[in-house]
Parts: structure tokens; C-alpha cells; sequence
């Protein structure tokens, strides 16, 4: 009788621990997934921007401080990355912001597809970001549970860290 | 993009999930995508082609009102169908918290999965019970959609983690034109109400008692439930129960003012920006969600919240200022155009495309 017991508490252990295992698994997945959208979503972003800046469309100093900024973010190390990607969000407010950028820059051929692509990049990196973010929140929540340190079920999986920048969208976006 | 939609609440019952489920898919519809909805619904109801009924919905009281919910095996059994034969690239779960289709689809899909949250919600003792339940599901969504401030916060108070904001859509064309119903018209003392009379969240008590302090004036009621109307202003009230979609567009453009009284738990208000569409000028109580929609005043007027001599006072002042009133509704014109849906699904477009990128399709979760 014992025996019977022990077995099916085993047993009971091992299905939980697996399940437990298979749901930090799944996190991880997630997680991985998050984190090569918002790459993506940031890439996209810098490459629409200097495309616009390249595009002989804008006056010569908006393009100069948007290819200023994209280039930045582009290059810039693991360090300053968060740094570089908030100023190119505020880069971008302060020439979307500029009365009538948009109307002009639509009046122009291919600058409404511009204008397009560029809004939808914009949302992409707060999207990302926000989805990205809440994978890192639930995937440290789970990696510190008491099981998943003891058991190290996290396996080699590195402590997932936040992506913090600044990544308002400019006024006009929200109001076409 | 194969989009599969999971709606928790009754399809023949209007209400403003079930309409923002609607015409998201149409808009994605009208924008090329292949859409399919599952919904709570007998299967002898009259549903459109991209409707699949997942069985009867039963009345339930949740999160302080009564809904028309399925749960039970037959339901779960057919959301994995439905799974399995959508083949979808992205899955779009409304109201995951809500006990009904939206929990049994997390349950049984992976894969990109993403959830809008509609309501906001009280920190309430069924939820803190089930919360290590709803966490799990939680878990599995890519993607978190609010469609308020007030449904983030509350998310994000009660769960943690980041969640994305697109307000609800109207679609403003719809709405633009229409024949004041017969007998009615903007006439200078008609306000008009329009939901549920029997949620008290919705604040119709607190019209009826207003407008005993609005003399002359006649209001005019649409909208299921019952209600009882005082006697003492029994005959300036008129009652016209549940209507149908093109009586309710006349409807507003039957009064003069339109009165949104809602005390809370509103997360945006559609039918706010529906008779901002319509041209109606609006009298609404200062909630968060409704000052956002308004513009802090500028795009129509507010009263205290749950302060009959507010509104009454507000709205005597608006019926006697008809200069007043056309420019709140020019305004409230423009500021509702933020809110048309082809904008609003275009954002939701960019959400699909944010969790599909590099992930495989929905499958069942075994």
C-alpha cells in the first residue's frame, strides 16, 4: 500500500514538474519570438527613416537630423542602444510634428506610401516593444518560481531583460 | 492573413463587444483578409457566412451584470474544431477573462494568439480566486490589446505586464444620414438615451431622475430591458424597447441631445461615438473614458458623475443654447474620425503582423 502511494505521488510530481517545465518552455519560446519582432520592428523603423531622409522630399535639415538619428541607431552598441532608438523617436516627433509635414509630403509622388510605411513602423515599434516587454515580465516571473530556480528549469536561458525606450509616436499619427 | 475570431458573448444580442467584433471583421474583410468568427449561438439563429456557432448561450451574472455566455464540453469541443479546421495565422481572443469562448480558445490553441480587453474591471474576489487559472491563459497571448485606459489599467493593476492601447472603431459613414423616426425630431427639448435599461452601470435611473428638473423636455428611450418610469414624468417619456440597427442610426437623428449617463465600468462607450457620428450633440457623465472620447468638453458636454441635478443642469443649458450645440457637434464630427474603423482595424493589422512575424500558424494545444 506503501509502495502505491509513493509510486502515484512520484508520478503526480514528475506530471507537474513537466508541465511546469513545458509552460517555461513555451515562455521561452515566446519570448524569442518577442524579441525578434521588436529587432525586426526596430530595423524596419530605421530603415523607412533613412529612406525618407534619402528621398529628396524633405528640406535638407529635417533629412539631416532623421538620417542623423537612424545612422545613430544603426550603430550604436549594446549599451546605447535604448539611448539611440529614443532619440530617433524623438527625432521622428519633431519633424512629423512640423505643421503640414504630412499634407505636403503626401502631395508628393510616393510620398504618401512614405507616409504609410513609415506610420506603420512607428506602431510596429510600440507594439513590439509592449509585447516584447510583457514576455520579459512573465518569463521572469515564472524563471524565479522556487521549482524553476531548484530544478534549474530554466536551463541556460539568461535573465530576460527589459527593452526601456522612449517610443511616442508623433502627435499627428493619432489624429489623421 | 487568416484571422480566427473568438467573441464571448451571444451573437443575436446587441451589445458593444459583439459589435466591435462585427465590424472589425468586416473592416478586415473589406481590407482583403479571410476572417472567420466563433460566437455563442444556437444553431437554428440566423448568422452571417463568416459566423460559426459554438452552441446556446446561457444567461450568467458576471463582473456585476447579467451576459449571454457558452462554456461546457459541447462549446470547448467545438472552439477545437474550429481551431483545427480555420488553420489560422493569427488568433484574435476578445475578453479572455470573461468564463465563456474566449477562456476555452486559449485553453486549446498556441501558436500567435493575441487578446483585446474591453471592460475594465474591479479587483473582484472571483477574480482573485481564479486568478492562478487566468494567469495560464494569460501566458499564451502574444499579443495585449486594451481599448481604453481604463481596460489597460485595470489589466495591468490586477495581471502586470504591458499591453498595447487601439480604441474601439465606429464606422462614421454609417451613421452620417439618416430619417428622424416618425413623429420625432430635433425639435429643441428632445434628449434621447440609448442601452440597456435594467444595467444600472448605464445610468438610466439617473436621467429619470434628472428629468424631473428638466421641465418641457421629452426623452426618448431605445434600448432592451424594462424599467419603471416614474408617474410624474410618465408622459414626457417614451419607451421604445430593443430596435433594430437602421431605427437606432434614426434615432439619434431624432433628438436633440443625446444622454450618456454611465456611472463606470465603461471602457470607452461605442454608443458615445456613435451619436457623435450621428451629428447629435452629447451630454455624457465625466468618467475617464468618456472625458477622452469628449476631449475634456470640447467635443460635447459633461456632467458629474451620478449627479441627477449635474445633468439636469447641463442639460437645461444645452437645450436653450442651440449655437452651442451645433458646435459641440461639429466638433464631436471631428473628433470622432480617429475612431472609424478603417483606422482602428489597420492598427490591429500592424498587432497580427507584430506576432506572426517568424511564428508558425494556430494549432491545437494538446
Amino acid at each position: 500500500m506503501i509502495y502505491l502511494i509513493v509510486a502515484i505521488v512520484v508520478v503526480l510530481t514528475a506530471v507537474y514538474i513537466s508541465w511546469r517545465a513545458g509552460r517555461l518552455d513555451r515562455l521561452h519560446i515566446r519570448l524569442e519570438l518577442a524579441a525578434e519582432a521588436l529587432e525586426a520592428a526596430l530595423t524596419r523603423r530605421r530603415a523607412v527613416v533613412l529612406e525618407l531622409a534619402g528621398s529628396r522630399l524633405l528640406d535638407p535639415a529635417t533629412s539631416l537630423v532623421l538620417a542623423a538619428a537612424a545612422h545613430e541607431a544603426r550603430t550604436a552598441g549594446p549599451d546605447e542602444r535604448e539611448h539611440a532608438e529614443s532619440n530617433l523617436s524623438q527625432a521622428l516627433r519633431a519633424a512629423l510634428e512640423q505643421e503640414r509635414f504630412r499634407e505636403k509630403l503626401a502631395e508628393s509622388p510616393g510620398g504618401s506610401d512614405l507616409v504609410e510605411e513609415l506610420d506603420a513602423a512607428i506602431a510596429k515599434v510600440v507594439y513590439s516593444r509592449s509585447f516584447y516587454n510583457n514576455a520579459v515580465s512573465v518569463t521572469r516571473v515564472a524563471q524565479r518560481r522556487w521549482l524553476a530556480r531548484t530544478l534549474r528549469l530554466a536551463g541556460k536561458t539568461d535573465f530576460p531583460q527589459f527593452f526601456e525606450i522612449d517610443d511616442t509616436p508623433p502627435e499627428s499619427m493619432s489624429k489623421e | 492573413m487568416r484571422v480566427g475570431i473568438v467573441c464571448p458573448y451571444s451573437w443575436d444580442m446587441p451589445g458593444g463587444v459583439k459589435q466591435h467584433i462585427d465590424d472589425l471583421t468586416q473592416a478586415l474583410i473589406a481590407q482583403g483578409h479571410d476572417v472567420s468568427v466563433i460566437a455563442p449561438a444556437s444553431d437554428d439563429d440566423e448568422l452571417p457566412p463568416y459566423v460559426t456557432g459554438a452552441g446556446r448561450a446561457v444567461p450568467v451574472p458576471y463582473n456585476g451584470s447579467v451576459a449571454r455566455m457558452s462554456f461546457g464540453f459541447l462549446s470547448a469541443a467545438r472552439v477545437r474544431r474550429w481551431i483545427n479546421e480555420g488553420d489560422f495565422d493569427v488568433l484574435h481572443i476578445h475578453e479572455p477573462l470573461i468564463p465563456s469562448l474566449g477562456v476555452l480558445a486559449c485553453w486549446a490553441a498556441s501558436g500567435p494568439i493575441v487578446a483585446t480587453f474591453h471592460a475594465s474591471f474591479n479587483r473582484s474576489r472571483a477574480i482573485a480566486i481564479a486568478e492562478p487559472l487566468l494567469r495560464s491563459a494569460l501566458e499564451k497571448l502574444h499579443g495585449r490589446i486594451a481599448v481604453s485606459d481604463a481596460a489597460r489599467t485595470s489589466l495591468v493593476e490586477q495581471f502586470g505586464g504591458d499591453t498595447v492601447l487601439i480604441p474601439n472603431g465606429v464606422t462614421v459613414s454609417r451613421f452620417a444620414e439618416a430619417e428622424p423616426l416618425d413623429g420625432w425630431g430635433p425639435d429643441g427639448t428632445t434628449l434621447g438615451f440609448l442601452g440597456r435599461m435594467d444595467e444600472p452601470r448605464k445610468g438610466l435611473p439617473i436621467l429619470l431622475e434628472a428629468m424631473e428638473r428638466i421641465p418641457d423636455a421629452k426623452l426618448l428611450i431605445a434600448g432592451p430591458g424594462e424599467v419603471k418610469i416614474p408617474k410624474s414624468i410618465r408622459d414626457r417619456v417614451t419607451l421604445l424597447g430593443m430596435v433594430s440597427e437602421a431605427d437606432k442610426i434614426r434615432a439619434y437623428h431624432s433628438v436633440d441631445v443625446f444622454v450618456a449617463p454611465n456611472t463606470g465600468g465603461e471602457s470607452f462607450g461605442i454608443v458615445l461615438a456613435e451619436a457623435m457620428s450621428s451629428g447629435a450633440t452629447v451630454l455624457a457623465s465625466d468618467i475617464p473614458a468618456f472625458r477622452r472620447v469628449l476631449g475634456e468638453g470640447q467635443a460635447g458636454a459633461l456632467f458629474r458623475n451620478g449627479d441627477p441635478e449635474s445633468l439636469a443642469e447641463e442639460a437645461r443649458a444645452l437645450l436653450a443654447d442651440p449655437e452651442r450645440r451645433a458646435k459641440l457637434s461639429a466638433e464631436a464630427l471631428v473628433a470622432v474620425r480617429k475612431y472609424d474603423w478603417s483606422t482602428v482595424a489597420r492598427d490591429v493589422v500592424r498587432v497580427y503582423e507584430t506576432v506572426t512575424a517568424g511564428a508558425g500558424r494556430v494549432v491545437e494545444d494538446l
